[in-house]
């Protein structure tokens, strides 16, 4: 149990108020960051799915990438910029409405998945986009977009700001609260607001599977948009240890953990996020591998299970029911809103099945898991009423 | 009854020629939520550093090595139904197995209370 090493680790813009609230400070994707506050991790994710949890989400990458020389007509700016990143991704730009968010993936050349990533089209300045991408990867990302854009488009990075997510069931109670427009935000859409004189970037979106906002906050005023939000009764920090077992028991997937740059869309189970125009089009890097798995099968796929007995961690083997090998546990865990133990793995399409029955391999001992649908815990995302 | 600790942070309650083996209240607190437990089996023989039992977190597995060279005589079977006990009560209902001490000798290479409160202050 080794203490933390704080070398050349960054901090983010509310380092001291982790450290005050008794946030465990450990390093993530090169921050110091709090795994945990001193509830712990089981209390703060019940907490989130029933009240509303703070995550502090600065080691992100926020930016905005803004074509260089506009026309001012939004339909021609939007289509120009979309023509520059859709090149380097799977998604459909192009057809987003003013303010809607969509979740895409950079890929490579063989469509193996560079970053798992958020692109959304700005509401209110034409050949505007905000794009979020992860901590782990953003200097890559950042380069790649930045090489693809070349002087026909402006990417400002927003990483030195603050990206605090508000998540669960009374986030939207919490918030409106301080910003009461933010009720008019359908899931995945997004804008700019004032709170009194702050401008916020807040988004309706999250990793935890419940209702929930992402905001982004300049350094300076985010001290206190954290103390604002932390004086509600409803509000409590979460530490990174609970958002990883919000977001497993969510079925969402891992950058680095999950997917990496040998893994495709289609094998990762995120076939929706391959946009129908650009399946037609086939235009998207990696087009031929990725169109020729969706048309026949992946040779492996992302999956669910339940598992009995001890949590089964990223890198035990999955067997079949006759203990042979057959694939491998990327992301696992103790799912604390279902008490058990429960994993996301790639296994050959045959053992893909809702209801097959297999096997982990935990410490050289051999333990009964049993495919099951994904999210493990059913998602309560806002659906505005028609 | 004396209790003697690990650096690795177990503990363990002396009583003659039998020891009472769990976590000390600091491994605990830094562990968090504890999960699941994995015992040793009754009649295991340990040699002093042998991995005894795994304790799990939400978040991570940790091992728990034997304190002392012995022969497993009894585990904590509540914490399979009840695993949170190695947080709410680490040094007395959360404990995990008992011992029976093969070598007195080795206990005086563990911390005593000074000891062990000096090492995680």
């Amino acid at each position: 149990m080794a203490e933390a090493s704080a070398e050349n680790l960054l901090t983010v813009p509310l380092n001291e108020q982790h450290i005050a609230a008794g946030g465990r400070m450990v390093p993530f994707g090169g921050y110091s960051l709090p795994v945990q506050y001193p509830t712990g991790i089981m209390a703060e994710h019940k907490w989130t799915r029933e009240q509303a949890g703070l995550f502090d989400v600065s080691h992100m990458g926020p930016s905005f990438l803004q074509i260089a020389n506009p026309t001012g007509d939004h339909d021609v700016d939007h289509a120009a910029i979309s023509a520059l990143i859709e090149p380097l991704i799977c998604g459909d730009i192009l057809n987003l409405k003013r303010g809607q968010v969509r979740y895409t993936m950079l890929l490579n050349d063989e469509g193996g998945i560079l970053d798992d990533l958020m692109i959304a089209r700005c509401p209110i300045y034409p050949g505007a986009l905000y794009v979020v991408v992860n901590a782990g990867t953003k200097e890559a990302d950042f380069a790649r977009i930045a090489a693809a854009v070349g002087d026909k488009a402006v990417l400002t990075r927003k990483d030195d700001g603050a990206l605090l997510a508000l998540q669960g069931p009374e986030a939207v109670g919490v918030l409106s609260a301080l910003v009461p427009e933010i009720v008019e935000l359908g899931f995945m859409t997004y804008n700019a607001f004032r709170w009194g004189d702050i401008e916020l970037v807040i988004a309706r979106a999250g990793y935890t599977g419940e209702d929930g906002f992402e905001i982004l906050v300049a350094a300076e005023h985010a001290k206190t948009l954290w103390d604002a939000l932390l004086a509600d009764p409803r509000v409590k920090p979460i530490g990174l240890g609970a958002r990883d077992s919000l977001r497993l028991e969510a079925g969402l997937p891992l950058y680095g953990h999950d997917l990496d740059e040998t893994i495709s869309p289609i094998e990762a189970d995120l076939g929706f996020a391959v946009s129908k125009r650009r399946r037609e089009a086939a235009d998207f890097p990696g087009a031929k591998r990725i169109l020729a798995e969706r048309e026949n099968g992946p040779g492996r796929k992302r999956v669910g299970l339940i598992v009995e007995g001890a949590p089964a961690r990223e890198g035990a083997e999955i067997l079949d029911h006759n203990g042979k090998a057959i694939g491998v546990v990327t992301s696992g865990g103790f799912a604390p809103s279902l008490g058990k133990a429960i994993a996301l793995g790639f296994v050959p399409p045959a053992f893909t099945e809702v209801g097959t029955k297999l096997q982990v391999s935990v410490r050289g001992r051999q333990q009964a898991a049993e495919v099951v649908e994904t999210p493990f815990v059913p998602h309560r995302y806002f659906r505005k009423s028609a | 009854m004396t209790t003697k600790f690990t650096p690795d942070h177990e503990y363990i309650v002396v009583d003659g020629a039998n020891g009472t083996v769990g976590i000390s209240n600091y491994a605990q607190e830094q562990l968090g939520d504890i999960v699941f437990v994995e015992l040793p089996a009754v009649g295991k023989v340990l040699k002093k550093g042998d991995e005894a039992a795994v304790v799990e977190s939400v978040k991570a597995a940790s091992e728990i090595y034997a304190p002392v060279s012995g022969t497993v005589t009894e585990v904590n079977e509540a914490l399979n139904g009840e695993p949170g006990l190695i947080n709410s009560d680490p040094e007395a209902g959360g404990w995990i197995f008992k011992i029976a001490i093969t070598d007195a000798g080795e206990l005086d290479g563990l911390l005593d209370d000074a000891g062990y409160a000096d090492l995680t202050k």
